[in-house]
């Protein structure tokens, strides 16, 4: 549809007439540079630019402003980037990313970049994914070929069975390195046990790869271990840079036999239910905070137990002495990384705030709309907090009364 | 439970700003679960040198005695240790995550691990029930999460910062324990040979490339301010609709069991 030229008649016989008062308006002044009838490139270097408000010529070099949209917009759309192809891989990486969430990482992708910076120009990096995934953009993080191992043994908790799929792998390919990510989402426990079971004396805590030497954290990281570039890499967060240059095309293989079951000596039973007041308040994902507005403490920690929230309080309350000082949460407190972040009457302090500066929900119940919790809330109720609290006891109570007559 | 026999590994811990030496902070968490667990009867073990005094931070914790297989800086202590445990009779075996000297890969229980033939618990928070030659023990996730798990006796478990808090130690009791040597056959680790250790380098930090091509796209993206007024401010409502909105974002986040 907007590929159909239109022609305003007003607007060519006004540029046909120079001495009509809008000529100078128009913008179809003339062509900067056109092709000349001999051949020639001809241009009129006053076409360029326009009058400003002032009443000085300007001349706009960025192009986007001034509504040259048609074409720009033509050349705005997705730049594809080239495809790497290759068809006879003369070695293989190997890469075994985490994949939490089922979808890749930042630190996978350093991993895959690492991984594609070995394979050089003539190999073929492999990953190895376990189980579901929801990763669909594997082509630009520079995946050649794919083996997929999913099955209900890889399930959860299985890293016999993983080590015994990575096994089989090594017989098959024998790749040229290994690449695991050294974090504690599974990766660096597989690795050291891939490690263990090749025999291989992996270099761990990666941080640089430069040609056959590789640099890692050792020790309590306060000293650097550089050793001759090892077959199994454990690498740790921004090892290298991710692929952004090339597509790859992600070819999906598969094992040439069956991985064996092995029995597995380590039963998983499932996860267990937590005391949210037992987690540290730094790893907990659900805090709930009480500040200077809290009048009603008993019926704060009530609220706490019924929404199984990790107990938090500013350094009013604390101070007070109406909750310990491991509880306060700020700057001189404890930072915390909580999902989801319940602060009932805090004024919201710049303290405060430095603290939970890496939640990502922030529910403030308040009377004053005009403070600095209420500013940063991703959600603000304003009201009396007793009452608020109340309700929502009773509401989370009916939920789960609602949902044991369900189950029953 | 108390009738267990277990087996601490330990190692010389490095304080992180003076660098002095003290016990090993994941190593003494170990010992406080092994205390924990069968209280006296642990038996501590060491691979180095029996005159190190950061080693009576252990024995301050309760116990009178740590048996260390003798042998010099830059030595391998795999086969020392692998070599005392096949023999000792232990039911479980308790370590730390990594080193706090030297390489500190971490590797040293995987590779005990696969020596002796016995299962490996990563990560261990709790031991909660020993019974018919199994144990039910608790594996401690990121988030404070916890995951139950059941192994046949005998195992190895290495213990993370998730593990019990390591009690104070006592002066006392660490000058009057005893360190026992015993003499072992040395073997040279290679790679300490071959590889250097450095002070550590700051890594460099990762600088956010803007993909724009034009003076005009890099000027708005380094301009461009955090979109932060997204807040939903809800003010005149009664306190039962605040606290339905409420809920149904703790629901809707999934932080509601």
């Amino acid at each position: 549809m907007s590929n159909i030229i239109r022609r305003d008649p007003r607007a060519e016989w006004i540029a046909r007439n120079r001495l009509h008062p809008l000529h100078a308006a128009m913008q179809e002044k003339g062509e900067t540079s056109w092709m000349g009838p001999s051949g020639l490139i001809r241009k009129n270097p006053h076409a360029v630019g326009f009058i400003g408000p002032n009443g000085i010529k300007r001349i706009d070099r960025s192009g986007v402003q001034q509504g040259a949209s048609r074409r720009s917009a033509a050349a705005r759309e997705a730049v594809q980037l080239p495809l790497f192809r290759i068809e006879r891989p003369s070695l293989h990486i190997v890469a075994v990313p985490d994949m939490p969430g089922g979808r890749l990482s930042a630190h996978d992708r350093d991993l895959l970049g690492l991984a594609r910076k070995l394979a050089g120009a003539d190999g073929a990096v492999v990953a190895v994914v376990f189980g579901e995934h929801k990763e669909t953009a594997l082509d630009t993080t520079g995946v050649d070929r794919l083996l997929h191992l999913s099955g209900n043994e890889y399930e959860g908790y299985a890293p016999e069975q993983r080590l015994q799929a990575l096994i089989a792998i090594e017989h098959q390919f024998a790749p040229r390195h290994w690449l695991l990510p050294d974090a504690r989402a599974g990766g660096g426990e597989l690795g050291r046990r891939l490690a263990a079971k090749l025999g291989e004396r992996p270099a761990t805590r990666v941080w640089q790869v430069e040609d056959a030497h590789c640099t890692g954290r050792a020790g309590a990281g306060r000293e650097d271990l550089q050793r001759p570039l090892p077959r199994l890499i454990l690498a740790a967060a921004e090892c290298a840079e991710p692929v952004a240059d090339t597509r790859h095309e992600v070819l999906p293989i598969t094992l040439s036999e069956a991985v064996a079951r092995s029995l597995p000596r380590l039963e998983n039973l499932g996860p267990v239910a937590v005391d949210p007041s037992l987690v540290p308040m730094a790893e907990s994902e659900f805090i709930l905070s009480g500040g200077n507005g809290v009048k009603d403490w008993d019926l704060f920690h009530h609220a706490a137990e019924v929404l199984g929230a990790t107990k938090g309080a500013s350094r009013v309350a604390v101070d007070d002495g109406f909750m310990p000082r491991h509880c306060q949460v700020g700057a001189t407190g404890t930072w915390v990384t909580a999902r989801v972040y319940l602060a009932v009457g805090i004024s919201g302090a710049i303290q405060h705030l430095q603290g939970i500066g890496a939640c990502d929900k922030v529910v403030a119940i308040n009377l004053d709309p005009g403070c600095d919790m209420i500013k940063r809330a991703d959600l603000s109720v304003i009201g009396d907090s007793a009452a608020i609290l109340r309700a929502l006891i009773e509401r989370v109570a009916a939920h789960r009364q609602g949902s044991a007559r369900d189950a029953a | 439970m108390a009738d267990l026999n277990i087996i601490a590994l330990v190692s010389v811990g490095t304080h992180p700003t003076s660098g002095r030496a003290r016990r090993a902070e994941q190593d003494a968490r170990a010992v406080e679960l092994g205390l924990r667990l069968a209280g006296d009867r642990l038996q501590l073990l060491h691979a180095g040198d029996p005159g190190e005094e950061a080693l009576r931070g252990y024995l301050g914790m309760g116990l009178g005695a740590l048996t260390v297989l003798q042998q010099p800086r830059g030595a391998d202590a795999l086969p020392v240790l692998a070599e005392h445990l096949a023999h000792a009779g232990a039911q479980i075996v308790l370590t730390g995550s990594q080193a706090e000297t030297g390489e500190g890969s971490g590797m040293l229980p995987y590779l005990l691990a696969e020596r002796l033939g016995w299962p490996l618990v990563v990560g261990l928070a709790e031991v909660e029930r020993v019974e018919n030659g199994s144990a039910l023990v608790l594996q401690a996730l990121p988030r404070g999460q916890r995951r139950r798990l059941k192994v046949r006796l005998p195992f190895l478990a290495s213990i993370d910062s998730a593990g019990p808090v390591a009690r104070q130690s006592a002066f006392g009791p660490a000058r009057r324990g005893q360190l026992n040597a015993e003499a072992v056959p040395v073997a040279a680790d290679e790679l300490l040979a071959e590889a250097q250790l450095q002070p550590a380098r700051p890594r460099p930090k990762r600088l956010k490339v803007i993909q724009g091509k034009t003076a005009a796209d890099r000027l708005k993206a380094a301009t461009a301010k955090a979109s932060g007024d997204g807040g939903q401010v809800l003010r005149d409502l009664s306190p039962e609709a605040g606290a339905e909105a409420i809920f149904n974002l703790l629901l809707e986040e999934g932080v509601l069991r």
